[in-house]
């Protein structure tokens, strides 16, 4: 697992302008330049934020690579609760879910 | 001069971008809470306002992670999230690269911190300031406490910076404001969002209105995670704030408000 790098690539997404337009226009080639596993590879390109969150990327960066993939607040906090259903428990980090996946706190 | 005005506040994204989802009378009570603020830090007639923040990873990464840092630059924008996101127009803030410059002098003599001469203002200098400076009329200097990527600094460095602020902050000419923004109990961005524990906010803020170091200093990154969530790390901003104010606390307002991530509170504090 590359959490380091997968975490980096979307911390340059949130802050970096020319890195979003290659995002939007050639994603694959912008993720060559991190050293990701296929399954963190495919999380980004789905995007697949349920999954990206139980690889254990820090929320702080997640919510701004939902709000750049255009999905909606309630929408993504549903998209991690049904990740965690899909996928397990968190893998690392410090954003684990303690609700259970069924429970909705706000929003 | 010397520190002129101390107090600490809420930054969570949501107090700005999901302001309409919230009750009314709770947002209106607490966008009133943060007026009275303003009124306050501008009766003290600042020459710069110090915004000590625990920023999300806008400007420092794990790639060389300052436990502590002070901005350093004539200039500085923000936010750096998408604006209709954050529901606050992009602007260029003033800064004063002297200024910091002479402070960030004053805190080597006591506490190590990084300087920076860019800096990428996230929400958690710019929620502050929204409120607070409307008319973007204020010299800022912008500070940051890691409170997102362990290992954090100890709690007990925190009020060593906070001392280290009003020891630098007295030996200058001018006239110096300090808001530390963050938590308190808060699981933000998480599935959790919305989870605040009450009693622990309440606890932690009898606490930080009676300046009660001993009883600040007690707390464990572990026994936070657990009663109060990742969100709880950035009690660093309220304690380094108590630390340079050295008084007592005036809690204008506290009330969870779970579509915003956080209970949402502002206080001052006395400089003694």
């Amino acid at each position: 697992m590359s959490l380091y790098q997968l975490s980096k690539l979307l911390y340059t997404l949130n802050r970096d302008e020319s890195a979003k337009q290659r995002f939007r226009d050639a994603p694959a080639a912008l993720l060559d330049d991190y050293r990701l596993t296929a399954e963190e590879r495919a999380a980004v390109l789905a995007p697949d934020i349920g999954l990206l969150y139980v690889l254990g990327v820090n929320g702080q960066l997640l919510m701004h690579f939902a709000a750049l993939c255009q999905i909606e607040w309630s929408d993504y906090l549903q998209q991690m609760r049904d990740g965690v259903k899909r996928h397990g428990p968190v893998r690392a980090g410090i954003y684990a879910m303690t609700t259970s996946p069924d429970e909705k706190v706000a929003g | 001069m010397s520190l002129v005005f101390a107090g600490v506040a809420s930054h969570a994204p949501g107090i700005t971008g999901r302001e309409e989802r919230a009750p009314r009378a709770q947002r209106d009570a607490f966008y009133a809470a943060y007026e009275a603020m303003r009124v306050a830090l501008d009766a003290a007639r600042p020459d710069a306002v110090m915004i000590v923040a625990a920023e999300h990873f806008a400007n420092f990464f794990m790639n060389n992670m300052p436990a502590y840092a002070v901005g350093m630059s004539d200039e500085y924008d923000g936010p750096i999230e998408d604006p209709e996101w954050l529901r606050i127009p992009h602007r260029v803030i003033k800064g004063d690269a002297d200024l910091s410059q002479r402070l960030i002098r004053g805190l080597l003599d006591h506490v190590d911190v990084a300087y920076a001469e860019e800096w990428r203002f996230d929400h958690g200098i710019m929620v502050p300031l929204h409120f607070l400076d409307p008319d973007n009329r204020y010299t800022v200097i912008p500070g940051n406490i890691n409170c997102q990527g362990p290992p954090l600094t100890p709690l007990h460095r925190a009020w060593a910076f906070g001392e280290a602020i009003r020891a630098a902050a007295d030996a200058l000419p001018e006239r110096i404001a300090l808001i530390g923004t963050g938590g308190i109990s808060h699981w933000p961005a998480t599935p959790d969002s919305g989870r605040i524990n009450e009693a622990w906010d309440r606890a932690f803020l009898d606490k930080w209105v009676a300046n009660d170091k001993a009883a600040m200093l007690a707390y464990t990154d572990e026994d936070t995670y657990r009663d109060a969530g990742q969100g709880g790390f950035e009690i660093r901003t309220f304690i380094a704030t108590a630390a340079a104010a050295r008084g007592k606390g005036t809690l204008l307002h506290y009330a969870p408000i779970p579509i915003y991530a956080v209970g949402c509170t502002a206080a001052t504090m006395e400089i003694v």
